[in-house]
């Protein structure tokens, strides 16, 4: 559905290049969620919204990259033509209902809104289809509520109506950048559900930014995990869990309060991610790795991705990954058990 | 909540109603918001208790009330057997220091002008914890007990990262020796990384210095990790109270059900096999709460026309393990 190639974007600052995403590839498939998680700053947000091309500009620029949806390529088509695709065949979802709806609109306005630029739709229908899809999400008398203004919603209500308008346009491929994060964990599990019902019903390929794991291993088929504008590790979620190979994605896991008993210590990660305006030498979490002793740089080169079988990628940190992946190479796929061994 | 052996802290039937008023002069008060309505706690020394709940059910006002941040509206905060809650300000100040806070913003809650040597000495100095002359060793001493290397004493708060800055606030924190700490969402607003950093620190803290804390979070997974007891709370009331591993093995009432099956496990494989209680609608306004049992018209086992009439209190249904006494928990309790 979705191919990323490439993916640069840097921000041209006083004090610097910032190379927020350093070469990015990733796909969807239809249908699919792909949970993408990192650090604040790790350059999963920005990814995303470059393909859309919502990046301020100055000082942010698309580098490099192509992103090919149905043979258009989203960062080098004409803006019209994407304007044709945004909102329409690609919508988002953001971490924030307050600063993405407009408060001088009604919630009846906004939803219609897409429905009469994409879908030249005559008010009377548009109207119908909004209350269609206010109920869906769960709201209840619906045809009164697209009258109300987004401050007269509760929290969890504006995030249902921010939904609503990023599906009401049966879009293909959905981006929901922390879609629950500012939320209390009951009213999260009613927006994930929603979510997850949503997506069964209309097919619909979502791209789920998070930094909270839990919520990845609920949502998630393929989880991409970020560091420093790179993916260090992608794998279908159970593969990701079960084997983590990359020591950024072990340390993340080994992190999380709720899987420790009480008391024990968490495995934290010392230091913070790099400063990306200035050049990274080799692998980018080499200051921070549990592996490498030194604490100086590993490698020389940008470590690539490399597969350890068909569908789990990591990056090849000369380091820690290489030379544990080394037996593979020569005994192929059969030995996934052994290397996860290796690996854990 | 046996009253037999000595608390450090004992809170009964605390409430805090904020008046809403309307006119500007000749104002009136048209309605109370009751953030907090009838809470009773305590705390031993070296405990650790644990406040959940949505945002708004009241958690944060009660932490504050307890201090007297915000004055309560009625009920009795007794802090080693004196009764806190009626000091006039000046007998406050006094004791203030033995109890403090640690907010949820790092960004926010340290002045920006002043550096980590400010910040850390003014209260030292406020209280006259040690002579002049040694201020400078107590506040490397606290930087040291926080994990902050002493090189950074002059350093201002935009120099350093969020759990840095969070560690300067707890450095703070423990400047005045406190005997209790209330902890209000420390950890929210860090990254996963840094979180398990300041859990580990505070973790640390509370063996060295056998602290005493309550600690407020809307993350059970955080709560799990760090507290000895958790009292769950919804709309300005307790509605369980236990120590924690009774909580996420026995829990009785279907609000603390459903906020344990809430979370979200890093788990695929048991995600995909747990049943999920999914709450139906929001909190309802603390402006307007309903008669009777608060959570009924969100409660997956409602009963009877009972819930929502009658107004449950407070059980202990078995040796240390309090619940409200709505028809569907009194059922299990046989």
């Amino acid at each position: 559905m979705l191919v990323v190639k490439d993916l640069r974007t840097y921000f041209y600052t006083r004090a610097g290049v910032y190379r927020a995403v350093d070469g990015v590839s990733f796909h969807v498939n239809r249908g699919e969620t792909l949970g993408i998680v990192g650090e604040s700053g790790s350059g999963k947000s920005v990814s995303q919204y470059s393909l859309l091309r919502l990046i301020p500009s100055p000082p942010g620029k698309i580098v490099s990259g192509t992103a090919m949806v149905d043979g258009v390529d989203l960062l080098n088509c004409p803006l019209s033509e994407l304007q044709k695709i945004r909102g329409k065949k690609i919508s988002m979802i953001f971490q924030d209902p307050m600063t993405c709806l407009n408060p001088y609109m009604t919630i009846g306005d906004q939803l219609m809104e897409p429905l009469f630029i994409h879908d030249n739709m005559g008010k009377e229908d548009a109207r119908k289809k909004a209350i269609i899809a206010l109920e869906e999400v769960g709201i209840q008398s619906a045809e009164t509520r697209l009258k109300s203004y987004p401050h007269e919603l509760s929290g969890g209500m504006r995030h249902r109506v921010m939904i609503a308008m990023a599906l009401i346009t049966e879009p293909e491929l959905l981006i929901a950048d922390e879609p629950t994060t500012a939320l209390d964990v009951t009213v999260q599990a009613q927006i994930l559900d929603l979510i997850k019902a949503l997506q069964k019903k209309k097919n619909t390929a979502v791209i789920f930014i998070t930094h909270d794991l839990g919520v990845i291993a609920g949502v998630a088929d393929r989880v991409m995990v970020m560091y420093a504008g790179n993916v260090v590790e992608t794998a279908p979620t159970a593969k990701l869990f079960a084997n983590p190979s990359h020591p950024y994605t072990r340390a993340l896991l080994g992190s999380i309060p709720s899987m420790h008993e009480r008391g024990q210590r968490l495995r934290t990660i010392h230091g913070m991610p790099p400063d990306l305006s200035k050049e990274i030498v080799g692998c980018a979490f080499a200051p921070r790795c549990p592996d490498n002793k030194e604490k100086g740089s590993c490698g020389t080169t940008k470590p690539e991705l490399v597969a350890i079988n068909s569908d789990h990628y990591v990056a090849n940190c000369v380091g820690c990954v290489a030379n544990k992946l080394q037996p593979l190479k020569n005994k192929g796929e059969s030995n996934f058990s052994k290397i996860s061994e290796v690996t854990l | 909540m046996s009253t037999n052996e000595q608390h450090l802290l004992e809170v009964k039937n605390l409430k805090t109603h904020f008046p809403i008023k309307k006119g500007s002069f000749f104002s009136k008060t048209i309605a109370n918001v009751k953030a907090v309505d009838g809470v009773s706690l305590n705390l031993t020394q070296g405990e650790v208790l644990g406040l959940v709940g949505e945002s708004g059910c009241g958690k944060s006002t009660l932490g504050r009330s307890i201090l007297r941040l915000i004055d309560p509206t009625d009920g009795v905060v007794s802090f080693e057997g004196k009764v806190i809650s009626e000091y006039s300000k000046e007998e406050l100040r006094k004791v203030r220091p033995q109890f403090q806070m640690i907010f949820q913003d790092p960004y926010a809650s340290l002045d920006p002008r002043m550096t980590v040597y400010d910040a850390l000495s003014e209260p030292i100095l406020a209280h006259k914890i040690v002579p002049k002359s040694e201020i400078e060793k107590e506040v490397q001493r606290l930087m040291n007990l926080v994990g902050l290397a002493s090189r950074f004493i002059h350093k201002y708060p935009h120099e350093f990262s969020g759990g840095q800055r969070q560690r300067i606030a707890i450095a703070r924190a423990l400047a005045l020796r406190p005997k209790l700490i209330i902890a209000d969402e420390p950890v929210s607003a860090l990254d996963v990384s840094i979180q398990s950093q300041i859990l580990n620190l505070l973790n640390d803290l509370r063996k060295e210095l056998n602290l005493t804390m309550i600690f407020i979070s809307h993350d059970l997974g955080v709560i799990k990790y760090l507290c000895d007891r958790v009292a769950v709370m919804y709309l300005g009331k307790i509605v369980e109270l236990t120590t924690t591993d009774e909580l996420f093995k026995n829990s009785v009432h279907p609000y603390t059900q459903a906020l344990l099956s809430a979370i979200p496990l890093p788990d695929p494989e048991l995600e995909k096999k747990r049943e999920r209680v999914i709450l139906q609608g929001d909190p309802p306004s603390p402006l307007n709460p309903p008669p009777g049992c608060a959570f009924a018209p969100r409660c997956p086992k409602k009963k009877s026309a009972l819930c929502e009439t009658k107004v449950p209190t407070l059980i202990e249904m078995k040796a240390g393990h309090w619940v409200t006494d709505c028809p569907c928990n009194v059922g299990h309790s046989a």
